[in-house]
């Protein structure tokens, strides 16, 4: 839709699934307050589904000044061409000035389904978002050509501006009960339903994939750890400190490891508060899956290897030698590690 | 019955091992690099031959690019697929996402017949894995990302498996449709010498603007929503701290970090300061 005096307010796509809200809903509305899109604009989320009392006040607690709600059973299948033409009406009706959704499976579908339905601009998977108050535009900045580049995208004419943005690149904000906020029913339309595509079965992921995404520390190896039977190495030594497992593209490639596993530009992009890489050389196309962790150690025996231009700290040695003297220390301290 | 058919879109893309940037019109200077087949479309060919070769599909590739990404289309011919098209024009040139998957859906349209189209999951270079689903929704047909596996084929449906965030899904959708695969789904074949030496025979269709008739305002750079503002190289070296010492001083010394950053009780650590280089 093109560019209106109308555009104002910030939109959050609240996806949730089984009674909760996914957490980068909650990223998204901190990000959101802090962009601060100056005083005529508002911060809002949108829930497709049955909002209970509990998840309308949470999402106002943690910052939605309104809440637009729309429910339908469709909607719990979770198959996204239903959510489709809600969103367009809401959108039409409303006019957002930026509307911004979690870059999950899918919000990855979502976004782009909306943004050539009503002919808007969309940024994948942001990471970093500004509101400049000058242009009034919302700058959308991302890497591109597999991390060899950072590109910052404004789409100057068109609302609402789009983007994703993937969860754990943000942080949360906390709720504060005492937060109020606006609640807008809308009507679901028959029309509207897509009929499709069918689920026939949901089988929920093996446990260790899903604590790549919640977790705090990962520790990750490389083809520097020279055969499978040595990632038994990078297991003990993520037991040992409570973390997740990752490993760089050349290891799922030979076999050591499976493919959920793999972080990195075609694998996984993760976001933990300490990313340890063991043996890996830092291809930029790994370093485009776990730039953004928080603190990034190395491992590498090769001074020049590129994982360390992304390391804030750094060991030059052999894996095989520094990994198990770190097991043994960590085991040595007065108390052990708190699990995730 | 009339035998259906497969669209398979292919990209060609930069090798991102060695790119140069065009920082005035920020966009890729694309003769000067060495372009390759973009990998996750080669899953993509991969799902179209198998298909072909068990149930008879007819498979076309659609690619959109300078004139001489015709040779991904030689590389998919080579691995089997039956026809290419080339949709080439300088007025495309510096097309966003939304004109891009725009001008790709007008050809489709244009090709008219068609049961699925197959696209990979991203692209090496926009990374964005918007064009499949932008594509569906300009269609007007439903599409599933992150294929994995297709279970059943028939007339009228498709049968397959996703990944998503937590879960493994089953889904069945009705045709036409749109997919886009993950790696996992296949392990592309080698072209055959044969495959090759036919594929350097083959023409393609190279269709432009006075083809297509697509309205000037909604193409390349004016058509696109999206405009890049700026761009910089990434990863300037970031100062790093190298833990001194032996083994033992070093594993100490990280300890410590990881004792501070998360809060673990532990010892005090002599050895380390933050600002120690070597």
């Amino acid at each position: 839709m093109l560019k209106s005096a109308e555009s104002k307010g910030i939109w959050i796509f609240a996806e949730h699934r089984n009674k909760k809200i996914q957490p980068v809903v909650f990223e998204l509305l901190h990000k959101a307050h802090e962009l601060n899109a100056g005083p005529d604009s508002y911060i809002a989320t949108v829930f497709l589904g049955e909002a209970s009392d509990h998840i309308l006040h949470t999402l106002i607690a943690r910052g939605s000044e309104k809440v637009f709600v729309i429910n339908h059973s469709s909607f719990e299948t979770g198959i996204i061409e239903n959510y489709v033409q809600p969103l367009v009406y809401l959108m039409k009706k409303y006019h957002p000035e930026i509307f911004l959704i979690g870059s999950t499976t899918i919000g990855r579908s979502l976004a782009p389904l909306l943004s050539a339905k009503i002919y808007t601009g969309l940024t994948a998977d942001c990471t970093q978002l500004e509101y400049d108050h000058t242009s009034h535009l919302l700058v959308q900045i991302r890497p591109a050509l597999s991390g060899n580049i950072f590109a910052e995208i404004i789409c100057p004419d068109h609302r609402p501006q789009m983007a994703t943005v993937r969860t754990g690149v943000f942080s949360e904000m906390d709720a504060e009960p005492s937060r109020k906020g606006n609640v807008i029913y809308e009507h679901f339309e028959k029309a509207w339903l897509d009929p499709r595509i069918a689920i026939k079965e949901w089988v929920k992921q093996n446990n260790d994939l899903l604590s790549l995404y919640n977790a705090d520390i990962i520790i990750s190896g490389g083809r520097g750890l020279q055969n499978a039977k040595n990632f038994e190495l990078i297991k003990e030594f993520a037991n040992t400190l409570g973390a997740a497992i990752g490993a760089s593209r050349p290891c799922v490639e030979a076999g050591w490891i499976h493919s959920g596993y793999q972080i990195g530009q075609s694998g996984n992009v993760v976001s933990p508060s300490v990313y340890i890489a063991c043996g890996i050389s830092g291809q930029i196309q790994h370093l485009v899956g776990m730039q953004s962790a928080k603190t990034i150690i190395a491992i590498n025996n090769d001074k020049q290897a590129p994982i360390f231009n992304v390391a804030d700290y750094g060991i030059v040695g052999d894996v095989f030698e520094i990994i198990p003297a770190m097991i043994d220390d960590i085991k040595n301290l007065n108390h052990l590690p708190t699990n995730v | 019955m009339s035998t259906q058919r497969i669209i398979v879109c292919i990209k060609q893309v930069p090798n991102v091992n060695n790119i140069v940037v065009n920082t005035l019109t920020n966009t890729l200077e694309r003769e000067t690099v060495e372009n390759i087949l973009n990998p996750f479309d080669l899953h993509a060919i991969e799902e179209a031959v198998r298909l072909k070769e068990s149930f008879h599909f007819d498979t076309l590739g659609l690619s959109m690019g300078p004139p001489f990404a015709a040779r991904v289309l030689q590389e998919a011919i080579a691995m089997g697929i039956d026809e290419g098209i080339l949709i080439t024009d300088s007025l495309y040139r510096g097309s966003d996402t939304w004109a891009t998957s725009y001008i790709l859906s007008r050809a489709i349209k244009k090709i008219a017949e068609f049961d699925v189209i197959i696209c990979g999951k991203q692209s090496t270079d926009g990374d964005t894995a918007h064009i499949g689903p932008s594509i569906a929704s300009h269609l007007g047909i439903p599409h599933i990302t992150q294929v994995q596996k297709i279970i059943e084929v028939s007339g009228s449906r498709l049968v397959l498996t996703r990944v998503s965030d937590d879960a493994y899904e089953t889904l069945e959708v009705i045709l036409p449709a749109l997919i886009t695969v993950t790696r996992e789904i296949n392990t592309p074949r080698f072209a055959s010498l044969k495959g090759r030496l036919s594929a350097k025979k083959k023409t393609f269709q190279q269709w432009n603007n006075e083809v297509l008739h697509i309205d000037e305002t909604l193409i390349g750079i004016k058509g696109s929503p999206t405009k890049i503002r700026k761009i910089y190289k990434a990863y300037d070296k970031k100062r790093c701290c190298f833990f001194t010492g032996n083994v033992k001083q070093q594993v100490r010394a990280c300890t410590n970090i990881l004792v501070n950053v998360r809060e673990i009780p532990g010892r005090d650590n002599p050895l380390m300061t933050k600002n120690t280089t070597e």
